[in-house]
């Protein structure tokens, strides 16, 4: 994986690991990879893995059973409340863009609309 | 956990100010990297914490320890120079350490060594810069210490002999262990470091938790690094 290092990089392993669990690569319930075999595949430091676990368990993505290891949650729920949260950031980087560029809400929305069109197979 | 307190450390070579009244201290289980350009001041702390030179004030406690024979059995130092006697073979350096030092692992050197592409039948005049980098990573990362100082691991090595050290060093990280890299090569660095020292002129000119400062000042540590010492 390659970091951005100008943004924290467990945060850019957070996001990676919600993203693989909203398109299912990672599914509802399964094991995550021990904190030391998840540094190691990935080159960071293991307590930048910590962190990551120990933030995505805040969030509630992730429970760890003591001693068993973490596990990613079950609850449909929170899949869905993370998919609304990427998608959020992501549609407020276009807005703010679209903005610098001079747009206001209707000519973005019909800039949208009108690129969506013209790539039909991109549906959101 | 503390691991090493420095308090009011200053070295002076005659009328040199090289370290001014440095305090800090290191946690256990962390990646620090001590940055700075060439005459900050890094490979002077280095040395006074391993021992092998005396401050002009102030004191140094490593695991509870003032420097001496108690912190020298838990500090495993990396100097920049090659300190390894050219005629030996890379099988007699390492038995050489396995006498010096108690907590050596002379196993898991010598798959580290064959690990990082070297022989133990090779002569250290016959190493290149790249060979002898690996060599004195491995010798240093083989013995289970407290703290490891390693005083520019990456100077002098091509890209792949830096990911090999990188890796060996990640590797060794322990909770109970601590390691301190002295570096100006910044960018290939940052990702593997917990927190980071930037020293100026025998200061602190700024010290902090890597992820913190990339998440409040927007930025690499390696630009950090460059806008703290634009300004000089």
């Amino acid at each position: 994986m390659d970091f951005d290092i100008k943004i924290p990089i467990y945060l850019q392993i957070m996001d990676r690991i919600k993203k693989d669990i909203i398109s299912g690569r990672l599914q509802r319930g399964d094991k995550m990879p021990s904190v030391r075999a998840l540094a190691s595949e990935l080159q960071v430091n293991v307590n930048t893995i910590q962190r990551v676990y120990q933030e995505l368990e805040r969030e509630e993505v992730v429970f760890t059973l003591r001693g068993i290891g973490s596990f990613i949650t079950e609850d449909e729920e929170i899949v869905q409340r993370i998919k609304q949260e990427m998608a959020y950031e992501i549609l407020e980087s276009f807005v703010q863009g679209m903005r610098e560029l001079g747009y206001d809400s209707e000519t973005t929305l019909v800039a949208l609309k009108k690129h969506m069109e013209v790539k039909p197979e991109w549906n959101y | 956990m503390e691991l090493l307190k420095v308090n009011g450390l200053t070295k002076k070579y005659l009328t040199k100010t090289v370290l001014d009244n440095l305090d800090f201290s290191l946690e256990e289980g962390k990646i620090y990297g001590l940055l700075g350009p060439n005459a900050s001041g890094k490979t002077t702390l280095m040395k006074l914490i391993a021992g092998v030179t005396q401050p002009t004030a102030g004191d140094i406690v490593v695991n509870g320890h003032h420097i001496g024979v108690m912190t020298k059995q838990v500090v495993s130092f990396l100097p920049t120079t090659n300190h390894l006697p050219k005629w030996m073979t890379i099988g007699r350096c390492l038995s050489y350490y396995q006498d010096f030092y108690r907590d050596f692992d002379l196993k898991h050197a010598t798959e580290r060594v064959e690990l990082m592409g070297l022989n133990v039948s090779q002569k250290i005049t016959s190493l290149s810069s790249g060979m002898l980098g690996r060599l004195k990573v491995v010798l240093a990362m083989s013995r289970q210490a407290r703290l490891y100082l390693l005083d520019e691991p990456l100077n002098g090595l091509d890209s792949i002999s830096r990911e090999k050290v990188l890796q060996m060093i990640l590797e060794s990280v322990r909770e109970e262990s601590t390691i301190l890299i002295s570096t100006h090569i910044i960018r290939e660095i940052e990702s593997i470091l917990d927190k980071v020292i930037l020293l100026k002129n025998g200061q602190i000119a700024l010290a902090g938790d890597a992820e913190d400062l990339r998440l409040t000042r927007k930025m690499s540590i390696e630009e950090l690094y460059k806008e703290v010492y634009e300004n000089a």
